[in-house]
């Protein structure tokens, strides 16, 4: 089957088409969402080994400033995290949020080592036309947003990656979780960062896109890596409890409601300085209406997104916005809305799926504990 | 008597019974199979009505009742283990067992030759 020709391709293609990677579309790219070794195998490689994963879709760019000064004190206005504090080689999980305090989407946001302090920013990849012109708009006059188009992404995760990279490079097993630096694998300069959306370890590495295919391949000749593809990275990212941006949330809900309080820096938090703050400072001293969760089914029916969730009297009070089967845990998983009341770990309610009402209970997420390798004090 | 439909069904006919089950294109096509939501038996379909749902890890794919009848047994072999569709999807695999209202329906059913033909081409 030959992939829709108006779709985008990453550099790494024609690689995922000769090893046999199931192309589909995936937010204006031709993607895969598996190769023959099958989402679950893959899904349960990528916990054992390690999972090569074509995230050139994404966005990746630099933020500068236009006037010299902090480029992270602009785009705090803008997202909660504690930014400006990130020192060089540093990077945190933030979201982008509108004036009403919705999230537009969530990011990654790098301090390079540059001397003038230019951010290094992964969004994702169905937002990042809205993403940029959002930052155009709000901060055009004070920022430069360069998008890196010549650069592939890849992500390579799980309990081997270290082992596997630091083969090419032993310096990159010095990194500790959401740390980041300039690397030369096989003679290529490479910006490593420790971090991914599987809950293992991990890195991702951004190389120029010419050199993209070689390197991929110089990683697969290991034993330990396959290539994985869109299936199992959502399935793993959802076993980890992470979140998918426009799904699990939108622009109409907030940090709070959406349980990524985490993204908020301390002291942002107590001064609500940033857009939609007096929402978001009110939601956290009150709490949201309604807020996300994890779900278990109790039996092997898996609940989608769009799944209504019900008290047990069958009253409608959420909906899924992510569901399916956890390999890892050898069940169904998924998360969704429900009011406050309904939000405590253990409460039972129901999934209506297919007309027939399931039983499930609210869980703490993640559904498979975390491993990343975070610095020993 | 073995038959096929182009949803990628087959159909074994005994007698006035069919077994009923996913031909391996189709289960190769859906990938890793972790539910499958099988009829009640006693339960009346006509041909076409959606009578399973096979869970993969990815989506749910519906099942169509390849011909009229009622569901006289299904194979509760895969509640405990709903990857037998994909290990053994014409013996352990197979989906549920139903009554033949009307043999003509298989009349314009494809033989293995002619399914093996439909299959080629779709590759």
């Amino acid at each position: 089957m030959s992939a829709d020709q108006t779709l985008l391709k990453t550099p790494l293609y024609e690689l995922h088409v000769e090893n046999g990677g199931k192309m589909v579309p995936f937010a204006g790219y031709a993607m895969p969402v598996q190769y023959p070794l099958g989402i679950m195998k893959e899904h349960l490689h990528t916990r054992e080994a390690a999972g090569l994963f074509d995230v050139s879709h994404m966005g990746q760019a630099y933020i500068r400033s236009l006037d010299g000064s902090d480029p992270a004190a602009a785009i705090e206005e803008i997202m909660p995290g504690a930014l400006q504090i990130l020192k060089p080689g540093k990077m945190r999980y933030t979201l982008l949020l509108n004036d009403q305090g919705g999230i537009e989407d969530d990011l990654m946001v790098t301090r390079t080592f540059e001397p003038e302090g230019t951010l290094y920013v992964v969004v994702n990849a169905a937002c990042k036309e809205k993403d940029y012109a959002i930052l155009e708009e709000k901060l055009g006059d004070k920022i430069a947003l360069e998008p890196l188009e010549d650069r592939a992404l890849i992500a390579l995760q799980g309990p081997k990656a270290e082992a596997v990279l630091a083969k090419l490079a032993p310096e990159v097993a010095d990194l500790s979780f959401m740390e980041a630096t300039m690397v030369t694998l096989e003679g290529v300069v490479c910006w490593v960062s420790r971090s991914g959306y599987t809950g293992e370890d991990g890195y991702e590495i951004s190389v120029p896109m010419d050199e993209a295919e070689a390197f991929s391949k110089r990683l697969l000749m290991n034993d330990d890596v396959e290539l994985i593809g869109l299936g199992a990275r959502d399935s793993l990212r959802l076993e980890a409890g992470l979140c998918l941006s426009g799904h699990d949330f939108n622009e109409t809900i907030s940090p709070v409601a959406a349980s990524v309080t985490f993204a908020l820096g301390k002291k942002r938090r107590e001064a609500g300085d940033f857009a939609g703050g007096d929402r978001i400072l009110s939601e956290l001293e009150k709490g949201a209406d309604n807020v996300r969760v994890g779900i278990l089914p109790e039996g092997r029916a898996p609940a989608r997104e769009g799944v209504i969730i019900t008290d047990l009297s069958g009253n409608e009070i959420g909906k899924v916005t992510s569901g399916g089967f956890g390999p890892t845990l050898g069940a169904p998983i998924a998360m969704g809305y429900v009011p406050k009341a309904f939000a405590e770990n253990g409460t039972e309610i129901q999934l209506l799926v297919r007309g027939k009402s399931l039983a499930a209970k609210v869980a703490a997420t993640p559904f498979v504990p975390q491993r990343y390798k975070r610095k020993t004090v | 008597m073995i038959k096929y439909t182009d949803e990628h069904e087959w159909i074994v006919v005994d007698g006035n019974i069919a077994t009923v089950g996913i031909t391996d294109y189709a289960q190769k096509a859906l990938g890793d199979v972790v539910f499958v939501e099988l009829p009640e038996v006693g339960v009346t379909f006509g041909t076409g009505d959606e009578v399973a749902v096979v869970e993969s890890v990815k989506a749910a794919s519906e099942v169509y009742a390849p011909l009229s009848g009622d569901i006289t047994e299904v194979n509760s072999d895969l509640e405990g283990e709903p990857a037998l569709v994909n290990t053994s999807p014409t013996d352990g695999g197979w989906f549920f067992k139903m009554s033949i209202a009307d043999t003509g329906e298989l009349d314009g059913m494809m033989d293995e030759a002619a399914y093996n033909d439909f299959v080629a081409g779709l590759e």
